[in-house]
Parts: structure tokens; C-alpha cells; sequence
């Protein structure tokens, strides 16, 4: 396989290593020390770490900057690069600089709607105007052309390249259904060279949507790692279950974590059993673990399901 | 039809309590297809605005009016006679009608009465829709029929984002269908999912009204 930037992740995947990617959610202040604590958590634990963009349209400080942080710290990053809020030009001069920073790895979203923003004890900005200029396979096409082309998308051109590794999103259960897979596709031909997928509770359905995958050879062509958020409560999975699209949460799972003596324990429990299903999946490449707001837990997490130290890249 | 909603109360009387005597004026064109600016809102509104203008102590006079077409300026020259007695006009037609009565009338003071906010179309009593975005790059030829530019909450061209919910509506309102649910179901009952694979590219936004102020010239019709 080509390597296009040689940063961990990559050269993870290329290895054929069981890569480990985690969440790092800047903080809603300007103060760096909140990234770096998380950073301090984690150091070690994963080959690359998501920096979400403004996640659930609330102001966070900016990924470029937390990212840099990031890599300052020791960590590398996943850009992650929503199309809500910046047009084609901010994206691509964002792009441009987070590459002049050392960031090699971004993840290309839609990004949720900024009347999301609103939603729980936050106000949020709903009144704001979005932009999505360009949507996110567009996206994708606009950092494989400045990566493989040297070339901007309105056609002027760029020197030098700016080589990224590409990931995308993947919602495989959510509806309609049969176009996920399709779409998946369409990511993957437009340049996506990993996957991050939405948060997998049902193991049997997800199963059967990476063996269309497979079926249609997108599993040899790019990387899928599964998305699991650590559950730690059976309303936290209830809630999700009804309310977070794409997400489908067995009543099985949701009942044994309603009986569970120690729900925190039980979900962590469950998370390794997770991390271990997709682990025996044919074409899945890795993981992405979320502890939202609980990044503490991840280190035993990782280091219970057999997979630390990270192997060391050369 | 251009759809527009009358504005609060309270912010009419603001605008109205300052003058001496003005012209309510509707449109019976799209705005009473809307039921918001037509001959029926405007003798509606007119006492409303009259008993509240009262109930704070304002004697202010509102004489009305309905224009066939308040964007086109043969009708709106029907209004000269009765703008002349006012001090202030309050339209109630969409953005177009309100912006040519401050034109044809300067100095005269032009508020608008409504809010202007889509093009939709009445999908049942009482309920309108968006279902279009004046683009200026149409592709309802590729989406079979139905607009993602107007009815996906982010415009996506290539398909649904991840927020479709398990009943296929939309992340953003639970009323609202995902438009992109829509097209992929119609695509699949005529066994043409795979036109959907086809990549997108980024549109070229600069012929709607990102592109600049419109405005069109025909030759043909510039004698």
C-alpha cells in the first residue's frame, strides 16, 4: 500500500497492527492546560488521537489548535473538519496551516446541525448561519486534491502538496440502510483511507453491514475501526438508543446494565467485550474509543483488552 | 409561493404608534396564498393594529389596501392616491412588494408587516414546505425529483449525513422527513440506487444569490 504521510496511524494500519484511536474534546475555554491534562491521561494509549471541531455545534476551542497542542504534547493528532461552519476557502487555508503545524491526520464530517447546540443545559448558537459550501465527500475530494494533485479545488494549484491521511465517518444501521453502504463507497472513492464509524452497541447488525462492506471490497481499500463509547449507565444507553441517529443499543445490553451492581465497572465490562467482538470481525482494522468527559477510564480499558503497550512504529 | 408570516404585534405597534396615519397594504398573490398578505390578513390585521394602537393611547388612522401584484409596478401605482394621504405605509406582501413601495414612494417610510422566509409549497391545510432555495443550479433531474439543497437541513449533494433517524426523519426536526431518506427510497423503488454512487462535485453556488446581487438581462425583451 502507498503511504502517503507516514504518521503513526498510518504506519499502524500498514503494519497491519490492531490500531487504537481515542477522543480528545477540546474544552469550552481558551485555557491549553485543559488539553494537556487529557493529553497527560492518555499519552501512550492510542497511535492517534480525534480532535472533535465544535462537536454538537457547542464553541469548543478550534481542532487546529488543540491538535497542536496535541502534537506538542506528544500525542498525534486526527484533525477532525466539520463542513457547518467554514467555506471552502477557510477549509482549505485551515487545511494548509494545520499542515504547516505538523497535522497529518484528519477526519472530513457534515458536522451536526447548530441547532444542536441548544440542546441540554447549554444555549448553544441556534440562531447562527451555516455555510456547507461543500459536503463532506466533497471534502474529502478537496484534501485528496491538495494531497495527490497539489491542487485546490477551484483548480489553481499548490506547492508544495499537502499530504494528509484521510478518514471519514461511516454510520452503517442508520437509515436507509441500504444506502450506507453505498455511501461508504462514495467516501472511499472520493479518497477516505480510514473509517471511523458511528458508536457500535449491536454487534450483529454491525457484522452484517462490514460484510457488505467486505462484499463490495471497500474493507481492502480503507480502514475501518469501529467506534465504541464507553457506556456507563443504562439510561446513558436508553437515551442514545432513542436518540442519537445511528446509534442501536440492544435491549439485552440495556438491561444487564440496568441490573449491574456496579454500572461503571459494567461498562467497562461491556466495552471490552466489544473491543474484543469487533477484533474477531473480518476487515476491521482498529478501534476508536470515546469516554466522553471520562477520558480517565480509557487507559485500563485499552490496557485490559490486551492491547498496550502500543507496539512501537519504526 | 413565497411564503411570509405576520411579525409579532408588538413589534408593528413599536414601528406604527409614531404616526399620524397610514396604509396597510396586502398582495393577493403569493403572500394570500400563505394566508399572511392578503385582502382577508389585511382586513384582519387592520382592526387588530387599530384596537391596539388604542389600548396604549395612540390615535393613529390605518386606511387599507390590496394590490393585485405589489412586484409589479402597474399595481403599485394604483396606491399614489391613498399614499399621498399617510405618513407612514406598513406593507404585508413579501420582501419584493415591500422594497417596491419604498421605491415608487420615497420619502415615504415603508415598514414590513411580515417575515419572508422560503419559497414552499402548501403540503396540506395549514401546513406549508420548503421546497425550493432559488440555487440557480438545479439538480432535481438527479435527486428524482426531490431538492436536498432546499430540504436537507446542510444542502448535502451526496447523500444522507449520519443524522437520519430510526423513523427517517430528519436529526434536526422530528416532523421534517429526511429529504435524502426520501430520494434514496424513490431512487430504489425505480432500481436506480446506483445513480446515487455518483460522485457529486462541489457546486458553483455563484449563480444564487451568493454569486452577488442578482440580475438578469434579456436582449430579447429590451427593445
Amino acid at each position: 500500500m502507498r503511504m502517503f504521510v507516514g504518521s503513526n496511524l498510518e504506519r499502524r494500519l500498514a503494519a497491519g497492527d490492531f490500531a487504537v484511536t481515542a477522543e480528545v474534546g477540546p474544552p469550552r475555554g481558551p485555557d491549553p492546560a485543559d488539553v494537556k491534562k487529557k493529553a497527560g491521561i492518555l499519552r501512550g494509549v492510542a497511535d492517534a488521537y480525534n480532535v472533535t471541531d465544535n462537536q454538537t455545534a457547542v464553541v469548543r476551542m478550534s481542532s487546529i489548535a488543540a491538535s497542536k497542542i496535541l502534537l506538542q504534547e506528544g500525542l498525534e493528532p486526527v484533525m477532525q473538519i466539520v463542513c457547518r461552519d467554514r467555506n471552502r476557502i477557510a477549509i482549505q487555508s485551515d487545511l494548509l496551516g494545520a499542515w504547516a503545524l505538523g497535522i497529518r491526520n484528519v477526519l472530513c464530517l457534515s458536522g451536526d446541525h447548530q441547532s444542536a447546540g441548544a440542546g441540554g443545559k447549554l444555549k448553544g448558537h441556534p440562531g447562527a448561519k451555516n455555510v456547507y459550501d461543500i459536503d463532506s465527500i466533497q471534502l474529502i475530494s478537496v484534501v485528496k486534491g491538495l494531497r495527490d494533485g497539489a491542487v485546490q479545488e477551484g483548480g489553481d494549484s499548490i506547492s508544495p502538496a499537502a499530504p494528509f491521511f484521510i478518514g471519514a465517518a461511516w454510520t452503517p444501521l442508520g437509515p436507509p440502510e441500504k444506502f450506507r453502504t453505498i455511501r461508504l463507497a462514495k467516501k472511499i472513492n472520493a479518497g477516505a483511507n480510514f473509517i471511523q464509524t458511528q458508536a457500535v452497541y449491536d454487534i450483529k447488525r454491525f457484522a452484517e453491514a462490514v460484510r457488505r462492506a467486505e462484499d463490495m471490497g471497500l474493507t481492502d481499500r480503507a480502514a475501518i475501526l469501529p467506534g465504541i463509547i464507553v457506556p456507563r449507565s443504562a439510561g446513558m444507553l436508553k437515551y442514545m438508543n432513542a436518540n442519537v441517529p445511528g446509534i442501536e443499543v440492544p435491549e439485552e445490553m440495556i438491561r444487564r446494565m440496568k441490573n449491574a451492581a456496579d454500572p461503571k465497572i459494567e461498562g467497562i465490562e461491556i466495552t471490552l467485550e466489544l473491543i474484543d467482538a469487533v477484533k474477531n470481525l473480518s476487515g476491521i482494522k482498529g478501534v476508536h474509543l470515546q469516554a466522553i468527559e471520562a477520558e480517565e477510564l480509557l487507559p485500563d480499558i485499552i490496557r485490559s483488552a490486551g492491547l498496550l503497550p502500543r507496539p512501537r512504529i519504526y | 409561493m413565497i411564503f411570509a408570516e405576520w411579525k409579532p404585534l408588538d413589534e408593528l405597534i413599536d414601528k406604527l404608534k409614531i404616526h399620524r396615519k397610514v396604509l396597510l397594504v396586502g398582495c393577493a398573490t403569493c403572500v394570500a396564498e400563505c394566508a399572511a398578505g392578503g385582502e382577508k390578513e389585511v382586513e384582519t390585521l387592520a382592526p387588530l393594529l387599530r384596537m391596539a394602537l388604542k389600548k396604549q393611547d395612540h390615535s393613529i388612522e390605518i386606511i387599507t389596501a390590496t394590490l393585485e401584484k405589489q412586484c409589479e409596478w402597474e399595481f403599485v401605482e394604483q396606491l399614489a392616491q391613498q399614499v399621498a394621504e399617510v405618513d407612514a405605509i406598513m406593507s404585508i406582501a413579501c420582501g419584493i412588494g415591500v422594497q417596491a413601495l419604498a421605491e415608487r414612494f420615497d420619502p415615504v417610510v415603508v415598514y414590513p408587516g411580515v417575515n419572508t422566509s422560503a419559497l414552499t409549497i402548501r403540503e396540506e391545510a395549514g401546513l406549508w414546505a420548503a421546497r425550493c432555495a432559488a440555487c440557480g443550479d438545479c439538480i432535481l433531474g438527479e435527486t428524482f425529483g426531490y431538492c436536498p439543497v432546499a430540504r436537507c437541513a446542510k444542502s448535502l449533494l451526496n447523500g444522507p449525513c449520519g443524522g437520519t433517524r430510526k423513523d427517517g426523519k430528519c436529526e434536526v426536526n422530528e416532523e421534517v422527513d429526511c429529504v435524502w431518506n426520501l430520494i434514496v427510497e424513490r431512487a430504489d423503488e425505480r432500481g436506480r440506487l446506483e445513480s446515487l454512487s455518483k460522485f457529486k462535485k462541489a457546486k458553483d453556488w455563484s449563480n444564487s444569490s451568493h454569486g452577488g446581487p442578482k440580475r438578469v438581462i434579456r436582449e430579447d425583451l429590451r427593445q
